[in-house]
């Protein structure tokens, strides 16, 4: 059970900015309005957030790395459980772990 | 009371925290997964429910553990949470009609437990005619309080099974986010293009050797700022 200094100090440094987000966002957003740029950016930014990790994270991991990402993108479009596109996601991995 | 009343009662948290109980199921294995992978990180038990319990924002701590480096990088998973979490901005200010009617800690303190769900529920509820603010802080600290049993389990099970580094397993991080990512897709004419230009810039500051969190704020940023762009050209 141990608390570095190092990772209490990232910890608190997300916790900041996390909760700038949530309470500086109303309390901004409601003494001036936003620019309609940054509004639209805004609702445009999660898409963007998730590729942008998940393209070298694939990349790392070659061709069995999208191979996996395809099979979770299916499973999640057709039976909408991130549980189970999670496992499958896993599951392709080991297999094609297995071939190589 | 005139029409526009908004009361903050324990009445109206107890059934913003019984509305919640299905999303807890739907969160619980995201849970895990920050468990896991918090572990495999080297964060001890300690410190991975201290963030889950400050941080309280499941992808932005993922992709932070995934950018953990040894000492903890402060810049950058300070950054990546301010990044992924930049979408909660604007929730509040959608939820003025409630939180405008609020003061001192019911305010500040409800906001600390605004995340993705409780904004949706909350909106639902109040496009319902729903008046009780508290409803919010109920869904949001139901979430909360399984969230931290979700990740306090994935860690420990991670420390009890021990996985070797290049497990599949770890595969799960990135697949979690594949997974979200699909019901955010909106269209080819929407998404195509600013998706693919995150992809890109990400890939290419990766091979210029950019350290985290750099591809991932430069992709995020660019893609986002093409689709405004495109969006607003369009309109």
């Amino acid at each position: 059970m141990t608390l570095r200094t190092d990772v209490l100090l990232a910890i608190l440094g997300m916790a900041l900015a996390t909760y700038l987000c949530r309470a500086g966002g109303y309390a901004l957003f409601r003494a001036l309005r936003p620019p309609r740029f940054v509004e639209v950016m805004l609702q445009h930014l999660p898409g963007p957030i998730f590729i942008a990790y998940v393209a070298p994270a694939l990349a790392t991991q070659g061709a069995r790395g999208f191979v996996a990402a395809a099979a979770v993108v299916v499973t999640q479009a057709t039976t909408r459980n991130l549980a189970a596109a999670i496992a499958v996601g896993v599951g392709a991995m080991w297999l094609l772990g297995l071939v190589r | 009371m005139s029409g526009s009343g908004v009361s903050f009662t324990l009445n109206g948290a107890l059934r913003g925290a019984r509305a919640a109980i299905p999303l807890v199921v739907g969160t619980f294995p995201f849970g895990i997964v920050v468990g896991v992978i918090s572990d495999s990180k080297g964060l001890s038990l300690l410190e991975t429910l201290a963030m889950s319990a400050l941080v309280f924002a499941g992808s932005s701590q993922l992709l932070a553990l995934e950018l953990w480096t040894e000492p903890a990088p402060v810049l950058g998973a300070s950054l990546a949470a301010l990044v992924v979490n930049m979408r909660l901005a604007p929730m509040g200010a959608a939820l003025a009609p409630w939180l405008d009617r609020l003061r001192g800690l019911k305010l500040w303190g409800t906001l600390a437990t605004l995340v993705d769900h409780s904004y949706a529920m909350s909106a639902a509820e109040q496009r319902r005619g729903g008046r009780d603010a508290a409803y919010l802080l109920g869904v949001g600290l139901m979430l909360w309080a399984f969230w931290l049993v979700a990740v306090g389990l994935g860690h420990v099970f991670g420390a009890v099974v021990r996985l070797p580094p290049g497990h599949p397993l770890y595969f799960a991080a990135t697949a979690t986010f594949c997974a979200i990512l699909v019901p955010v897709w909106q269209g080819v004419r929407r998404d195509l293009l600013p998706w693919a230009l995150a992809a890109a810039v990400a890939l290419l500051a990766w091979r210029a050797g950019l350290g985290a969190p750099w591809p991932l704020l430069a992709g995020a940023l660019s893609g986002a700022s093409l689709g405004a762009w495109l969006e607003l050209r369009r309109a």
